[in-house]
């Protein structure tokens, strides 16, 4: 079973990364960007059945810091 | 004074910490590699050296707050022993939850390397007993994620704590509150982004790291 996590920073955090891509895209003459903020993307494959709590377990153990960042999982249905 | 150099594959400063405490200590370090699951007995200060352990994958400091040494570094902390994070180290310490907050990314993008003037904010720890408290000292600093950032009540309590040890004079990486390096609520962990191994004798340039290792020594060294 394929799952996604998705791990951004937390609201009032500052990213430099998203200011930076942000400028780049007016650079490029983009307007009408009012905000950019970058995260990151984390694909697993786990066993069928893997538990939410262990999901859950996993990202407060490592794949977000949550001094910063929040997290989202997401169980991805493989087309049959 | 017994100590230790923790290395992390990918850590490029252990040989610099190891120097550095063998010239002021008289005693070379026990270097500890990371899947060590215990500390060498008697220990009076653990070091976690800079560098880019791990490729700092994920996050800074984040693979190897999660390696077996690391939970032995947390007990030893637990005991009491003397536990010098510096700069990848200080990033480490963070995500293993013996500090607070984080370091993000510089402010500026940019990976900031040169010396910087810090104001020693507290002289009562081990680490900064030789400094006066409102000196000014200067380091270098050699950092892409250096950036300190904690929610308002955690800056808040760290500064009424007196566990701010260190502030950049001037503005260096975005820091919270120009914080450089932080003390835990015990005073017994310090984590710092410049760097005072790199500062310890003539030949570097700077030597105002050196009483840092000094006051150490003074502090938690046993008689040899």
């Amino acid at each position: 079973m394929k799952v996604r996590v998705y791990v951004t920073l937390k609201n009032g955090v500052l990213d430099p990364q998203g200011r930076a891509i942000h400028h780049a895209l007016e650079g490029l003459g983009f307007g009408g960007v009012s905000d950019v903020r970058a995260g990151k993307l984390i694909e697993l494959d786990v066993a069928d059945g893997t538990a939410d709590a262990a999901l859950d377990e996993m990202c407060r153990k490592l794949l977000a810091n949550t001094v910063i960042e929040n997290y989202r999982i997401e169980r991805v249905e493989e087309a049959a | 004074m017994r100590s230790a150099v923790i290395v992390f594959p990918g850590s490029n400063c252990d040989r610099d910490m190891a120097e550095a405490l063998k010239l002021v200590t008289g005693r070379a370090p026990d270097m500890v590699w990371h899947r060590e699951a215990a500390l060498p007995s008697g220990l009076d200060l653990v070091a976690v050296p800079g560098g880019f352990s791990y490729g700092d994958y994920l996050r800074s400091g984040a693979m190897a707050a999660r390696s077996p040494v690391m939970r032995a570094v947390g007990e030893a902390a637990q005991r009491g022993v003397a536990v010098l994070g510096v700069c990848n180290g200080f990033q480490v310490l963070t995500e293993a939850r013996l500090l607070p907050g984080a370091l993000m990314r510089n402010a500026g993008i940019r990976f900031v390397c040169r010396d910087a003037t810090l104001k020693v904010e507290n002289s009562q720890s081990a680490f900064t007993a030789s400094y006066a408290t409102g000196e000014e000292i200067v380091l270098p600093v050699a950092h892409h994620d250096g950036n300190y950032q904690a929610d308002p009540e955690t800056l808040d309590r760290l500064e009424g704590e007196g566990r701010v040890a260190f502030r950049y004079a001037g503005k260096v990486n975005g820091s919270a509150r120009n914080i450089a390096g932080i003390l835990n609520e015990a005073g017994n962990v310090l984590g710092m982004m410049p760097h005072p191994e790199r500062a310890v004798e003539p030949a570097h340039g700077l030597t105002d790291g050196r009483r840092l290792f000094e006051g150490l020594l003074e502090a938690v060294g046993q008689p040899a």
